[in-house]
């Protein structure tokens, strides 16, 4: 047997890539290499998305593998269970997670139980993308985080990639994934990670070390943190945006925070988190969701559950209000650097 | 609180349907419309939908008041295929007997009989050909008795014993078997009409030849999963058959509450532009002939047909329904198009072609064969008698793989058995 050398990615070919940018190429990537995969969703063929995701692959892989739907989450969900019990891989995009609720049946009763209740006679491994958050004065309609809803299913994996590179090795993951997943695509951050000043003008992700994605193929393991930043002095757990506003404020701070990014809500990398918080003995937990059975208050029952003995001071919890997400007052909302500032403070000084 | 009336405006009212009889109402049926067998005319399979549309206010019928197979839409079967038609129907009302005896005796949770809708299913998946896939709902258990699939795997599923290939997970008769294209059966209604749409649009995709079929009772189309599917089917043109079993009732809610007062269920074909046929549902013969005309021309990229079954709901809606707190016991005895099995019965005397001590013959054979199936069955156990799964099962399938979450979940549950059971050995 010969054994083949080792690849590394940091051997690969780069490019600088926005978020946006690295999903397209993921897509690509994997419509070239699975006839299965098909892509579906409203405006994502000839138009190619609202945000560009889509762009240019109806051209390239056809109009039977790209397509618009009718405007129903309810049939673009359900048509893609039988599509995947057929054998494709169907990637349907719902627009605006927003727009998710009418396809919820054909989620949570459906996709996630297939396997289970035909003890695996019939599986449906979509990926469902679609973006979420607020951040770009979506209203109610546009900006909401509904990511509890799905993690709360057993049978559904739940992705949210806060990078550029991630974004691009997730996807594939999430797509070649023989369960379904649900890739929540933080909208904010598609063109540059935002440090949560709304005020101060864009940085774009040709500045940041994220944005180099390397080409061709290559998978991030669903279930795998990471660790944005090592350090001692508390342990944050965000995913999405809130992973570039936690680490903005924290330096801001000058506190020497150690910074995972989830990626994988479910499966959850508890390893990292545990191995984290013994570490740091103090936890603090953003998202952008509404606080009230958001996935913080699981995060925060696991590590109180598995780390109580190593835990100095009450585990913080930064999260958006438990109101609809409103439009004036939109960065009234949103957990923002004094939020999550007074959270750090609170960790500091205990 | 009441509402002011505002100047001379009439006041609003709200119309809530009431069914025409309950229960210890004399039924008079004389409302429905039975046309004359062989009345309706059969346009070609590639004719635009719109030729089929008058069809959806009709009613296919082919078998006339004297037994016989009559006009266009006769598929003209051999006698053999119609024996098999009969038997396979008459073997389905068999083994709802016994199963339906089964839960009462307590050998499992729960049953659902297709008596007097048998036809619905028998004749369709005849109809099809056997690698087409069926979505069924859960009332076409005649799908997998026509196709063959193995009466003791249907009695091991409804034991949830620890034969049953679905692992006890699934209440009794939501079967799943990959192996004669049947879907598994979901207890959320209509979500299989959107799947089967996905399974035909993908069938298409790769240019294979395969068609799919789905089942859904008149109830559930105000589901919006039934019109995101027509939408879909219409749009993409998919090669797609719509079953809409119209058996009157929705466990205790007339088929008013689905709209039926207002129009056919087929009729809903029109506002979606695709094939309708509404069809004599306990007539096999225009079932059947109904069901190869929509399959004949969704194989020849024609596109989706809609089929109304107008049947009636001989039993209760399952063994937790008593029908008789909400309907007349008479609706069974009055229904004007009669039973499909002796329907077929006579039809096949008429011909010549049997008798009536074969068809005794026959359902004393059916009995046994059932009786038998139950028996093996019960070898691996009914329900709540310990011969179920293994007790790790339970935590497969969730997904590929095992989460750390559900194995430290599997070892609680696990413990917690040990400790109520401490003589306990995982089988």
């Amino acid at each position: 047997m010969i054994e083949e050398a080792a690849v590394s990615l940091a051997d690969a070919p780069t490019r600088r890539l926005n978020m946006i940018e690295a999903i397209n190429d993921a897509l690509d990537i994997m419509m070239e290499r699975d006839p299965g995969v098909v892509v579906m969703g409203e405006d994502v063929g000839y138009f190619g998305g609202v945000f560009r995701a889509t762009a240019g692959l109806q051209k390239k892989y056809g109009k039977t593998r790209v397509f618009d739907t009718p405007i129903s989450e309810c049939g673009i969900i359900g048509v893609a269970v039988g599509m995947g019990a057929y054998g494709l891989r169907p990637v349907p995009e719902i627009q605006f997670a927003d727009y998710i609720y009418p396809g919820l049946d054909q989620l949570v009763s459906e996709a996630a139980r297939l396997r289970y209740r035909s003890a695996g006679e019939f599986t449906a491994p979509m990926t469902v993308r679609s973006p979420f958050g607020g951040g770009i004065f979506g209203g109610q309609t546009h900006s909401q985080s509904p990511e509890a809803l799905f993690t709360h299913v057993a049978g559904i994996k739940t992705v949210v990639p806060a990078t550029p590179h991630d974004a691009k090795g997730l996807l594939i993951a999430a797509i070649e994934d023989n369960d379904p997943v649900i890739f929540f695509e933080p909208k904010r951050i598609y063109n540059g990670p935002f440090n949560g000043y709304y005020d101060k003008p864009v940085e774009p992700w040709a500045k940041h070390a994220d944005s180099v994605v390397p080409e061709g193929y290559y998978s991030i393991p669903l279930g795998k943190a990471r660790i944005v930043r090592p350090g001692q002095a508390f342990t944050v757990l965000a995913y999405g945006t809130m992973v570039h506003v936690a680490a903005a404020v924290c330096a801001e701070k000058g506190v020497d925070a150690e910074i995972i990014d989830l990626r994988t809500l479910v499966p959850l990398d508890i390893e990292t988190i545990e191995a984290s918080v013994e570490k740091t003995g103090k936890c603090l937990i953003v998202h952008e969701a509404t606080r009230t059975s958001g996935f913080g208050a699981e995060l925060s029952a696991l590590v109180q559950e598995r780390c109580f003995y190593h835990l100095e001071v009450p585990i913080e919890r930064v999260t958006g209000f438990d109101t609809p997400y409103p439009h004036s007052l939109e960065w009234a909302y949103f957990p923002g650097p004094v939020r999550i500032g007074e959270a750090i403070d609170r960790l500091m000084k205990a | 609180m009441t509402a002011k009336a505002s100047g001379n405006l009439p006041p609003l009212s709200l119309h809530v349907p009431e069914p025409k009889f309950r229960p210890g109402d004399k039924v008079d049926y004389s409302h429905i419309v039975v046309p004359p067998a062989g009345a309706q005319p059969r346009p070609d399979e590639g004719c635009a939908a719109a030729e089929t549309h008058p069809l959806c206010l009709d009613l296919v019928r082919v078998l006339d008041e004297d037994h016989r197979a009559v006009g266009p839409w006769d598929p003209k079967l051999d006698a053999e295929t119609l024996r098999r038609m009969l038997r396979t129907m008459a073997l389905t009302r068999a083994f709802d007997d016994r199963m339906y005896r089964g839960q009462r005796q307590g050998k499992t949770s729960f049953y659902m009989k297709c008596t007097g809708e048998e036809a619905t299913s028998v004749a369709p998946a005849m109809a099809l050909a056997s690698d087409d896939m069926v979505f069924p709902s859960y009332r076409q258990q005649g799908i997998l008795i026509a196709r063959g699939y193995p009466i003791v795997e249907m009695v091991n599923q409804i034991y949830s014993n620890r034969a049953d290939k679905l692992k006890g997970r699934q209440l009794p008769i939501m079967y799943s078997a990959r192996d004669v294209s049947f879907f598994t059966i979901s207890g959320n209604l209509a979500t299989q009409y959107p799947q089967a749409v996905g399974w035909a649009m993908a069938s298409a995709i790769k240019g294979d030849t395969r068609i799919a079929a789905t089942w859904v009772g008149e109830g559930s189309t105000a589901e919006g999963d039934f019109h995101s599917a027509m939408t879909f089917a219409a749009v993409y043109n998919a090669p797609v058959i719509f079953n809409v079993v119209n058996n009157q009732w929705a466990i205790s809610s007339f088929s008013g509450f689905a709209g039926a007062e207002r129009t056919t269920f087929a009729a809903r074909a029109i506002g979606y532009g695709i094939a309708g046929l509404r069809v004599d549902g306990n007539d096999p013969l225009a079932v059947y002939a109904a069901s190869r005309w929509a399959a004949d021309r969704a194989r020849a990229n024609g596109g989706p047909t809609l089929i109304e079954h107008f049947t009636y709901r001989a039993e209760g809606h399952s063994t937790s329904d008593d029908p008789g707190q909400y309907r007349s016991a008479q609706e069974r005895e009055e229904w004007p198009l009669g039973d499909p099995i002796m329907r077929l019965k006579r039809h096949l005397i008429a011909l010549g072609e049997w008798s009536d001590e074969q068809h005794e013959a026959m359902d004393r054979e059916l009995v046994e064969q059932v009786k038998a199936a139950t028996k093996e069955a019960e070898k691996n156990g009914v329900l709540g008698h310990g011969l179920h799964h293994p007790f790790h099962t339970m935590f497969e399938d969730v997904f590929e793989e095992l989460p750390w979450h559900l194995k430290e979940q599997s070892e609680q549950a696990i413990r917690e058995r040990r400790i109520k059971w401490p003589e306990w050995k995982e089988s």
